[in-house]
């Protein structure tokens, strides 16, 4: 009969394998789509560092996948700042590091991929170097990517991510608006120490006096924390290796100026 | 030759497939019978998506699909289901559809799958969804149900973006992402018109539900039973 306990079961296993068919079918169809999609997205997060959100919208996914291609190149290094291409065997690149993933163990154990924006087919030509940046924000993880200029310490560009702040609070960090504020600002303080940039609380100040502040975001201090946090972080995680291109590029760099 | 035309049943003519009967399943939940503003239900995902425009045109062509497909599923099944686990049934079915709508959003409009991100998902939790397989494709024939489905979803999708569209124009100052208070404010000859920050916030889009059902039960002269 319909109500026996048997026809129940039987009931329900067969919706839960027919519904299990269908989800993990669309898995596996969509699943190297999503994988591209993912790619392009990391792709549009690395170059808006260096270019606009106007330019970089109106470029279609296979022009912003072969603007990447001629004009980054990428190593990985470790905290040491020396270059890694292999572990365990392994091949490494930029593209292949899970910067997620790598939070997750000590700073000396983790790897740090460069990504080196140069002029078009000219890698010796560079005009940035884009470093990845992870972090807390105040409910979730934040991330973004960081372009310095070639004198490695005048900052190009900012964009941030994040899994899940506020909406309209701290989720404004995605705002080009505010990741404006970081143009122009300088990493290394005047004695040459690592000072990193710091974002203020609250909102409507001018700091343009000031290449270490950045104007806050109106109630989103915690959020704020969590960006500075993880730009110093970050930025004394590749303090190693910025100081070795300095090292071997002095003509370039602002310490020397 | 009696017996047979006493033995042969009356065929009623079959429905038309958009009579008024019909016709009014999909109609009524549009402003008598609006999930949203008459039934209140499926409030939080009208508060949190409608910042903009674009993401709540993607939510509103998902609950669509999900109600509609949802209906259908559960109307086809109605005679099959064992009452003691129905509920548990509809949820399987919704979040089936819901999952795949996420799935094919991530695939093919990353950013809009970033920006809408948990409100997705938490179609499985919008009482609209379960409410009307419960009080409707429960109990009717497929083609109905997916009407209903159709019906109450347009309803409440056209309730989400007046919502969106007042929170966008007001809060943003733009229309689908075209800014378009700016070059008002230029042909009035005005630097710029100032934008609301609260309709940014959720508490901006309670307010603007709450004049929209005022509005809206003013002009129908609804009394609540």
């Amino acid at each position: 009969m319909q109500q026996s306990n048997t026809y129940i079961i039987i009931f329900s296993v067969i919706l839960t394998v027919v519904c299990g068919l269908l989800l993990s079918g669309s898995s596996q169809l969509l699943g190297p789509i999503q994988q591209k999609a993912i790619e392009l997205d990391t792709k549009k997060q690395i170059l808006g560092a260096v270019m606009s959100s106007e330019e970089l919208e109106a470029m279609s996914p296979e022009e912003i996948t072969a603007y990447y291609e001629s004009h980054i190149a990428s190593i990985v290094v470790n905290i040491e700042g020396e270059e890694v291409t292999e572990v365990e065997g392994t091949a490494i690149t930029a593209e292949t590091v899970d910067i997620g993933s790598n939070y997750k163990r000590i700073p000396e154990d983790r790897l740090y991929p460069v990504f080196i924006y140069h002029e078009e087919g000219n890698p010796e030509n560079v005009s940035a170097y884009i470093l990845p940046l992870y972090g807390a924000g105040l409910w979730n993880a934040i991330w973004g990517y960081m372009a310095l200029q070639s004198d490695l310490n005048t900052i190009e560009g900012v964009t941030f991510a994040h899994a899940g702040e506020t909406p309209g609070l701290g989720a404004r960090i995605t705002e080009e608006g505010v990741q404006q504020r970081y143009q122009g600002k300088e990493i290394w303080g005047e004695g040459g120490e690592l000072e990193s940039v710091v974002m203020m609380k609250g909102e409507g100040r001018d700091y343009s006096n000031d290449p270490h502040k950045v104007d806050g975001m109106s109630g989103s201090t915690i959020t704020a924390v969590g960006v500075n946090n993880m730009l110093r972080n970050y930025l004394s995680h590749y303090q190693a290796f910025l100081t070795k291109m300095m090292e071997e590029s002095p003509e370039k760099t602002a310490l020397n100026n | 030759m009696s017996a047979e035309t006493a033995a042969k049943t009356i065929k009623k003519p079959s429905e038309a497939l958009l009579s008024k009967r019909r016709k009014k399943i999909v109609s009524d939940p549009l402003v008598d019978n609006n999930p949203i503003t008459i039934q209140v239900l499926g409030i939080c995902s009208a508060l949190a998506v409608t910042t903009q425009l674009q993401p709540t045109l993607v939510m509103a062509l998902s609950v669509i699909f999900v109600m509609v497909m949802s209906n259908l599923a559960i109307s086809l099944m109605r005679n099959t289901i064992p009452s003691r686990i129905r509920i548990i049934a509809q949820l399987a079915v919704i979040a089936t559809l819901v999952t795949l709508v996420s799935e094919v959003l991530k695939a093919f409009s990353y950013d809009m799958y970033k920006q809408l991100s948990v409100f997705i998902g938490l179609i499985i939790t919008n009482c609209i969804v379960m409410g009307r397989l419960e009080a409707f494709a429960m109990g009717s024939k497929p083609y109905d149900s997916v009407l209903d489905g159709f019906g109450q979803a347009l309803g409440y999708s056209w309730i989400i973006l007046a919502v969106a569209f007042f929170r966008e124009i007001w809060g943003s100052g733009s229309f689908f992402g075209i800014p378009v208070l700016d070059p008002v404010a230029g042909w009035l000859g005005m630097n710029s018109l100032a934008t609301n920050g609260l309709m940014v916030t959720p508490v901006g889009a309670f307010m603007i539900l709450g004049l929209i059902i005022w509005v809206q039960r003013a002009m129908t002269k609804y009394v609540e039973q």
